[in-house]
């Protein structure tokens, strides 16, 4: 089933990681199996936030010679970045298989992103001016607490609860998914792609990557694929409201929009509030009122709408 | 036909039917008929309040059942908070006041009751309403009406997709728009869209009569405009009257969508008959 929620602020901030968490916490019963983030902090001039990961959570119960891979894993990422000239200027741990750098970087973005990823194990969740994405296993409650979103401030966020339909319960098949190789783009989908063999493999023949067997991963990297080519996003959605077959609906964030589409048959849910400050957007009323407790005017979307706000 | 006096001399069944039927569902001998036999006497001018807040799907209804069980016959539920499954299988006569907005599968499976809802209601609202009269004061989400059966179905807003699915009675009012679907696999009973209508509307309906005041996007295989008479206008006007939904330019301009009723015989017709139809 999953739920997806989104939220952005026309003016100004708010506190988006807890209110994100609160939204996709109404949405557990939508999906139990993991929680993801996209979330967006002011932007730091010249610096990247690189998210990235070097194994899954349950690669920890394979035994102790793991802890010792991970350790290696993580350095030997760490070289890579050296190598390539980028400048690690904060390094954190989020968890013992997830990391949070700021780097200093000028260099060809996608090479860097291929080099970790040669790594074992390694994949980028995503690479950012101004967005962190952060997904692990368990509900929103779980995961915001052990990434400490609770006291995160900024201007827009998708989210994702996610009940494992197509493929496994891991950290590479949860969503968000980022737009490789573009900075701070990031895409959440409820539904399913019916064509995602056929235009994966068009995608691939383009040079695209994927890293998971996940079909929401495809419109990532479509999305990718039609920003490399110049297409606006707002284009972007209503081109793949024809090429995308299935039934879906899946918000887009860039560094300072959110955008959503919806299939031709309307058949995933899609709750939307709009006021002069803000606009939520939630598969169910409820993750609004999460954050929005007294009474509010929300509508659906209607079958082939596309919607794209600013922050 | 002379002669046959019973549907058993016509070859229909003699045996008595098993589970559910009317005899053990019904009593007769109720003022007004058929009501249920374990419906609840209640008194309207007896009115309770019900909190929502903090409390499951479960402890609502039970409460309100409660209540109705010690003769309240007007109870207002408040803050709802859009939560699911709330005011669900009430099949007797009461007044229900909705305070707040409902989410998913609210009102569904009622017999009898008065509702009116002041916020937005989520999807399946009202799904398989059989009798009685419900109102929506905003918004609606998809599905509002499924399979109904009967009673008075009103969404003063707009409502989602596949509005009406599968309806097979009663009346469903709709004050601004409908998305695309409405009315698909419809059987019987009416609805009507102040607004503007979504594609494919009427898709594959069987029976039934859709009025739309508004623009329809385009309709569904097998869903015909039919001829708007006197008889639909002055229907059309009580109605929209009734529920202060009448359009200042009346009800003239209103389009009457009817099922052609081509695919009745679908399963007998040839592969090139069939593509003929579709």
């Amino acid at each position: 089933m999953c739920g997806i929620a989104g939220l952005i602020y026309r003016k100004g901030t708010s506190n988006i990681g807890q209110e994100m968490t609160d939204m996709l916490q109404a949405l557990k019963h939508r999906g139990p199996d993991s929680t993801g983030f996209a979330i967006y902090g002011k932007p730091t001039k010249g610096q990247h936030v690189l998210r990235f990961k070097v194994a899954e959570q349950e690669d920890l119960d394979s035994g102790l010679k793991i802890h010792d891979e991970i350790k290696d894993r993580r350095s030997r990422v760490d070289t890579i970045l050296k190598e390539l000239g980028a400048k690690v200027t904060k390094a954190e741990e989020a968890t013992e298989y997830a990391y949070r750098y700021e780097i200093q970087f000028d260099g060809d973005m996608k090479k860097l992103a291929d080099h970790v990823e040669d790594v074992e194990g390694a994949e980028i969740l995503s690479i950012g001016n101004s967005l962190e994405l952060i997904k692990d296993l368990g509900d929103a409650g779980v995961v915001s607490g052990q990434y400490g979103l609770g006291n995160f401030t900024g201007t827009h966020g998708i989210g994702h609860t996610r009940m494992a339909t197509e493929s496994d319960v891991d950290i590479r098949s949860a969503h968000p998914y980022w737009a490789y190789p573009y900075n701070d783009i990031a895409v959440v989908h409820n539904g399913q792609i019916t064509n995602y063999w056929l235009m994966r493999r068009q995608l691939e023949r383009e040079g695209q990557r994927f890293v998971s067997n996940c079909d929401s991963e495809l419109l990532a990297v479509y999305t990718a694929s039609n920003m490399e080519k110049g297409i606006s996003l707002e284009e972007s959605l209503t081109q793949s409201i024809q090429e995308i077959d299935g039934v879906f609906t899946y918000l887009v964030t860039t560094a300072d929009q959110l955008g959503m589409a919806k299939d031709t048959m309307a058949a995933k849910p899609m709750v939307l509030y709009e006021s002069d400050d803000m606009v939520a957007l939630a598969s169910e009323e409820v993750a609004i009122r999460a954050i929005i407790p007294h009474e509010i005017d929300t509508w659906d979307p209607y079958d082939e709408e596309v919607r794209v706000w600013q922050a | 036909m002379a002669g046959v006096s019973t549907s058993h001399e016509m070859g229909l069944h003699t045996e008595p039917l098993k589970g559910r039927d009317i005899k053990t569902m019904f009593t007769l001998e109720n003022e007004g008929g058929y009501g249920y036999a374990f419906a609840r006497d209640v008194d309207f001018n007896k009115r309770a309040e019900v909190d929502a807040e903090g409390k499951t799907a479960r402890e609502v209804n039970s409460k309100i059942r409660e209540l109705m069980d010690s003769g309240h016959g007007t109870i207002v539920l408040k803050n709802p908070g859009a939560a699911h499954s709330l005011v669900v299988g009430i099949l007797n006569r009461a007044n229900i006041i909705v305070e707040g907005s409902l989410g998913y599968f609210g009102c569904g499976l009622l017999d009898g009751p008065n509702v009116r809802v002041s916020g937005r209601v989520g999807w399946s609202f009202g799904e398989n309403l059989m009798a009685g009269t419900i109102v929506v004061e905003k918004n609606a989400g998809s599905t509002f009406g499924a399979a109904m059966r009967g009673g008075d179905l009103v969404c003063k807003g707009s409502v989602g997709s596949r509005t009406g699915i599968d309806q097979k009675g009663g009346t469903i009012l709709v004050g601004g728009d409908t998305g695309a679907f409405s009315g698909f696999m419809m059987q019987r009973g009416r609805m009507v869209v102040c607004g503007n209508a979504g594609k494919n509307l009427g898709d594959s309906m069987y029976d039934g009569t859709i009025y739309v005041g508004g623009e329809i996007k385009d309709l569904g295989v097998d869903a015909i405009p039919g001829e708007l008479t006197d008889l639909d206008k002055a229907w059309l006007t009580r109605k929209l009257t009734q529920y202060e939904l009448m359009p200042e330019k009346g009800v003239d301009h209103f389009t009457k969508i009817v099922a052609g009723k081509q695919l009745w015989s679908y399963d007998n017709l040839e592969p090139s008959e069939k593509k003929l139809v579709l």
